[in-house]
């Protein structure tokens, strides 16, 4: 049964579509990096498979799995008045949803959660007042307590040093060991090769997708990077006999 | 001194209605002020107070000087313009702010037309600023009802609303909350408004909700204790207003918004964090 399925799937904003006519199959269990140049389209992959996106043709089949959602951290309101541990509970959302008390039970999860992360001790502090290292590690532990059988992550180690996303890298391999799908788009290449054994590389369609050994060879990377970036504003209508052609 | 402050409110039950609504106020509006600010739309507390301004005076129009047509009236036209606003929002390009800014512009417009048609100039001054000091009973229990159904209504949905403004994108993966979550609270808004307009007019009774709000910013740090120190300071507003408007002969609704005008600049100057004080006066740092 896999995970997640790609259907001839085109996602886009305003016609203009981000993701063109993708089809991929992420099988359960597997570790995924998704990999192309700005403007390919991996945010959108990911929005369009958590469903905030509405697909403009195709479809995308879960397995049925509670999936968990790693954004992009210029997407979180730091400024909010939220703790830490608040901000972490939010991860067992599914056990305890809108108006579910955190009893003792949650509490001592989301402690063991905090020390998985390296964070005991910051409770109590305020999002705001955070580092940008120690904010991931914050979303790590409420990842780790959504129990979540498909990861998804959205650059989860841009912008933090490399011990941050050493620790970090160890929880998604021991997510890998307890048998989830983790899907993450990265852009380190070194990351990928040495630690993701699949690899989705998109440049707004598909280039390749397979073992990543034989999916980075220079010849897939020269030709994801030969994508143009901007959208053609007099592109025509995309008919199904023009596919091929693209 | 205990008799400046006590008598009035024993000697006169105009002004124990007045200190009762405003109270209902005070602990209904503000923390719905408090998510406003926190999710920078104060000024859409601003933009609705307008837009209930034409159902009123569609409830003036018909049955004169009612506050219950007019509270109907301003209930159908603020849901209407929060609804149409989300709706044009999430459907089309157009930003929040923007789409808001339209349709209460209309609203607004539409509102000044029908009770020109119709009423004198101290009508239209009635709606606009209020009349605190001629609460009847059923503008009473209307406050009391709003501010009850307000707390049991943030109480189911503050964990969402919290989500919502901090991390709107994790709410919406792990639940289907956020849409009925941000019409809850922009209904929300809408009815803390009317029941705001009913004592210190439609341009007043945002006041209320953000000045104290925003001056619990400067004194609080997590949102529970900030909502506790907003309200604190609406009421206390709202007993200082009230009096100075008995002793001096002020008219009370601006007398009120003044008062919270005045601790917030307070807030500015002196508060705990961010304030001028902290900025130009801090204390030394600590060790690392």
């Amino acid at each position: 049964m896999p995970a997640i399925v790609l259907h001839d799937l085109t996602l886009g904003y305003d016609r203009h579509p981000a993701v063109h006519h993708l089809d991929a199959t992420i099988p359960s269990g597997s570790l995924t990096a998704i990999v192309g140049p700005n403007g390919a389209g991996k945010s959108t992959l990911l929005k369009g498979i958590i469903g905030a996106l509405t697909p403009l043709e195709g479809r995308i089949t879960l397995g049925g799995a509670r999936i968990a959602y790693l954004p992009q951290q210029a997407e979180i309101d730091r400024s909010f008045p939220v703790s830490v541990r608040d901000l972490v509970a939010m991860g067992l959302w599914a056990e305890i949803g809108a108006i579910g008390r955190v009893g003792p039970a949650h509490a001592d999860r989301i402690a063991v959660a905090l020390a998985a992360v390296g964070l005991t001790g910051f409770e109590r502090r305020s999002i705001g007042a955070l580092s940008g290292g120690q904010m991931q590690r914050v979303l790590f532990a409420r990842l780790l307590l959504q129990e979540a059988q498909v990861i998804l992550l959205d650059e989860p180690f841009t912008a933090i040093d490399a011990k941050t996303a050493a620790d970090l890298m160890a929880l998604v391999q021991r997510w890998h060991g307890e048998g989830r799908t983790v899907v993450a788009v990265l852009h380190d290449f070194d990351t990928v090769r040495a630690q993701f054994p699949e690899t989705l590389l998109i440049a707004r369609e598909m280039v390749a997708h397979g073992p990543t050994a034989q999916v980075m060879t220079p010849a897939n990377l020269l030709r994801a990077r030969q994508m143009s970036e901007a959208f053609d504003d007099a592109a025509p209508v995309c008919t199904p006999d023009q596919r091929g052609a693209a | 001194m205990i008799d400046l402050i006590l008598t009035p409110f024993l000697d006169f039950a105009f002004m124990r209605r007045a200190l009762l609504g405003c109270i209902a106020i005070s602990i209904g509006a503000t923390p719905i002020g408090v998510f406003l600010m926190l999710r920078r739309m104060s000024l859409t507390g601003d933009a609705m107070a307008h837009a209930i301004l034409p159902g009123a005076a569609v409830g003036f129009l018909v049955s004169g000087l009612s506050l219950g047509a007019m509270t109907i009236g301003g209930l159908v036209a603020g849901m209407a313009v929060a609804l149409l606003s989300g709706v044009v929002t999430r459907v089309t390009a157009l930003k929040e702010d923007a789409s808001l800014a339209a349709f209460y512009l209309i609203s607004l417009a539409g509102g000044v037309l029908i009770v020109s048609l119709k009423g004198s100039s101290v009508d239209l001054l009635h709606v606009l600023f209020g009349t605190v000091l001629a609460l009847n009973d059923d503008a009473l229990i209307l406050l009391c009802s709003i501010t009850t159904l307000t707390w049991f209504a943030l109480a189911l949905l503050f964990r969402p609303l919290v989500l919502e403004c901090a991390d709107p994108n994790f709410l919406r993966s792990v639940s289907r909350l956020s849409a009925i979550t941000h019409f809850a609270f922009l209904a929300l808004v809408v009815m803390n408004l009317v029941a705001g307009f009913q004592a210190l007019g439609t341009l007043m009774s945002v006041g209320l909700m953000i000045l104290p709000a925003a001056s619990a910013r400067f004194w609080a740090q997590g949102i529970g204790a900030m909502i506790g120190v907003a309200v604190l300071v609406a009421i206390l507003s709202s007993v200082v207003g009230l009096l100075l408007s008995y002793h001096l002969s002020l008219p009370s609704g601006p007398s009120i918004i003044l008062v919270a005008g005045g601790l917030y600049a307070a807030s500015v100057i002196l508060g705990r964090q961010g304030s001028l004080r902290t900025r130009y006066l801090p204390r030394p740092h600590l060790q690392s």
